[in-house]
């Protein structure tokens, strides 16, 4: 009994050396910032060039080159999307010819024409300069592999569609729909020029990103029948690009402000 | 290094035990050391410079300069962290003809360290991301991604602990809500977890069990939505959160001229830095340390040049 008492004790007197070794042997003093500095490194011309990363590139570089360098078209202004409230040069083009270019495949199929075209402010990448145009610009201003659908929206879902428009107070590339703008109110809604009919069933393209959800454009949820085109926008563009000589754009307004 | 470091912790152990109360700092020799954190965010498949007749950017940008400033640092001060905030994908033909091949090539070049996931990374479907991180020998961190039922279980892990010149750096990821923002076709079932939650719990884990000396979340948030104040970004997360010293954000593709400093909910620093898109500019941010807990005690000055 007592022998045990003793190992007992012992064996207390043991753990607390082993934790307070524990203790001591983790004890490591903390790194703590006495001071902290930060720098934007800009990368520019003036910088040497790593010449084993520009072995890396050169391959795949030659080969992309190749295949887009090829001129497809000439460009008279900047077309850029960030001039303009409302609308801007490049998304009335980006509108107007993927309502075009839809167009003529749905014919050809012997579907529906579209007549409206909504995509969105944020899907357009780059500016398009003046200049030459290159299947490369298509892919700067397109990167993404979205395609163009057709969805049938009723009437109060454009009306939607407008509403949405004044709440984003985004220049979204829109095309055959115009209204004006008074004091936070939409008037004058057209349709191919035709004021809207809440009660019909309108054709609408736009991307197959926006279709799924994308930016919030909830109306087009609520879609009555979708036709997939598998028509990449990029595509589409390249197609412009090789049918055209010199870009021209209308920049009609198509939201338009009355004060 | 390892052993002799060793030796130093145990003998200033020793004497804190022989002496007690006489203090431990007065019997080691105060050390500094200098950690160079090097970060790029929404680089977007940009590899090349921007040409010489580009309206915004002409002739700026490419990652063969990259590369070659990175390495100018890293002679300078070998102890670097080079990270990436996310949206490494889409943006250029390289992408579309590649899939993100070459930027992981070129990352693994650079010899980047850590890196999260961005929405665009997304862009080639779950399974086009899986394909290029297996090639990756940087790690990819993402907290707030469950990505149990994909095909990233297993690739991608909550943080990764650093140790870099002995001291230890914690980096976490978090990723931006996909809801309106990724094609479910290719998130496909990756869930979007509370980022300040994730944050709050992770942060601590990496300050507190894993005693990080540095803590650095890597976020795709964006730097703050002035027209939606309730949406979760950097600067609302920095405030919300504790445990955190740096924020190297992406999303917003925002400028800033240097890193802004915000009060967390514990009063303490944090510094929030994003530098841009398309490989424009590389950040910078130097920790100076000490393990001299008289020096530690007068606080943290930070200088932004």
């Amino acid at each position: 009994m007592v022998k045990l008492k003793k190992y007992r004790s012992l064996r207390k007197y043991f753990v607390f050396i082993l934790t307070f070794g524990i203790l001591v042997a983790c004890h490591r003093n903390p790194w703590t910032a006495t001071r902290v500095t930060g720098t934007k490194i800009a990368i520019a011309e003036s910088q040497p060039i790593d010449s084993t990363i520009e072995a890396v590139i050169q391959p795949y570089r030659q080969h992309i080159e190749k295949d887009l360098s090829t001129v497809l078209a000439y460009n008279p202004e900047p077309l850029d999307k960030s001039k303009g409230k409302w609308q801007t040069n490049i998304g009335c083009f980006m509108a107007d010819i993927t309502l075009e270019y839809v167009n003529k495949t749905l014919v050809q199929r012997g579907s529906a024409p579209a007549a409206i075209c909504l995509l969105n402010h944020g899907g357009i990448r780059a500016v398009i300069p003046q200049g030459d145009v290159t299947a490369r610009t298509a892919y700067e201003v397109m990167p993404f592999e979205n395609s163009v659908v057709v969805l049938a929206l009723k009437g109060t879902q454009i009306s939607a569609m407008v509403d949405y428009l004044l709440q984003e107070k985004k220049p979204h590339p829109l095309s055959g729909l115009s209204f004006t703008l008074h004091d936070n109110h939409a008037e004058s809604i057209l349709v191919q020029g035709i004021p809207l009919d809440e009660n019909k069933v309108y054709r609408v393209a736009t991307s197959d990103y926006l279709s799924n959800g994308g930016d919030n454009m909830t109306f087009f949820s609520k879609a009555l029948e979708t036709e997939q085109t598998d028509y990449k926008i990029r595509n589409l563009l390249i197609d412009y690009f090789k049918a055209t000589d010199t870009i021209r754009v209308n920049s009609t307004p198509r939201i338009s402000i009355k004060e | 290094m390892k052993r002799r470091e060793f030796i130093k912790t145990t003998g200033a152990a020793g004497a804190y035990v022989g002496l007690g109360s006489l203090g431990l700092s007065s019997f080691t020799t105060a050390e500094t050391k200098q950690i160079t954190i090097l970060h790029t965010n929404d680089v977007h498949s940009y590899i090349d410079p921007f040409p010489e007749n580009h309206p915004k950017n002409p002739n700026k940008g490419g990652v063969a300069r990259r590369a070659a400033v990175i390495k100018m640092i890293r002679e300078e001060n070998p102890n670097v962290l080079l990270v990436d905030a996310g949206d490494i994908f889409q943006g250029t033909p390289y992408f579309n003809y590649y899939g993100g091949e070459l930027e992981f090539k070129l990352m693994n070049l650079m010899e980047y360290d850590v890196a999260t996931i961005g929405n665009h990374d997304f862009d080639n479907g779950i399974d086009g991301l899986m394909t290029q991180l297996k090639k990756a020998d940087f790690e990819m961190v993402s907290a707030n991604y469950d990505l149990k039922n994909t095909v990233l279980d297993g690739l991608v892990s909550p943080y990764t602990l650093k140790i870099v010149d002995g001291v230890k750096i914690g980096i976490f990821g978090l990723g931006i809500a996909l809801q309106g923002l990724v094609d479910v076709r290719n998130s496909k079932e990756t869930k979007y977890l509370d980022p300040v939650e994730i944050a709050t719990d992770t942060a601590r884990l990496l300050r507190q069990e894993k005693k990080c000396d540095l803590v650095i979340c890597l976020s795709h948030l964006g730097f703050n939505y002035p027209d939606d104040a309730s949406k979760i970004s950097d600067m609302l997360l920095a405030q919300k959160t504790e445990n955190i010293d740096l924020i190297i954000g992406g999303h917003t593709h925002t400028f800033l001229d240097k890193p802004v400093v915000v009060s967390n909910r514990a009063g303490k620093k944090v510094l929030i830095n994003q530098v841009g898109c398309y490989g424009l500019n590389l950040g910078r941010i130097d920790f100076y340390l000490t393990n001299d807990n008289q020096l530690a005690a007068k606080g943290t000055s930070i200088e932004i040049g």
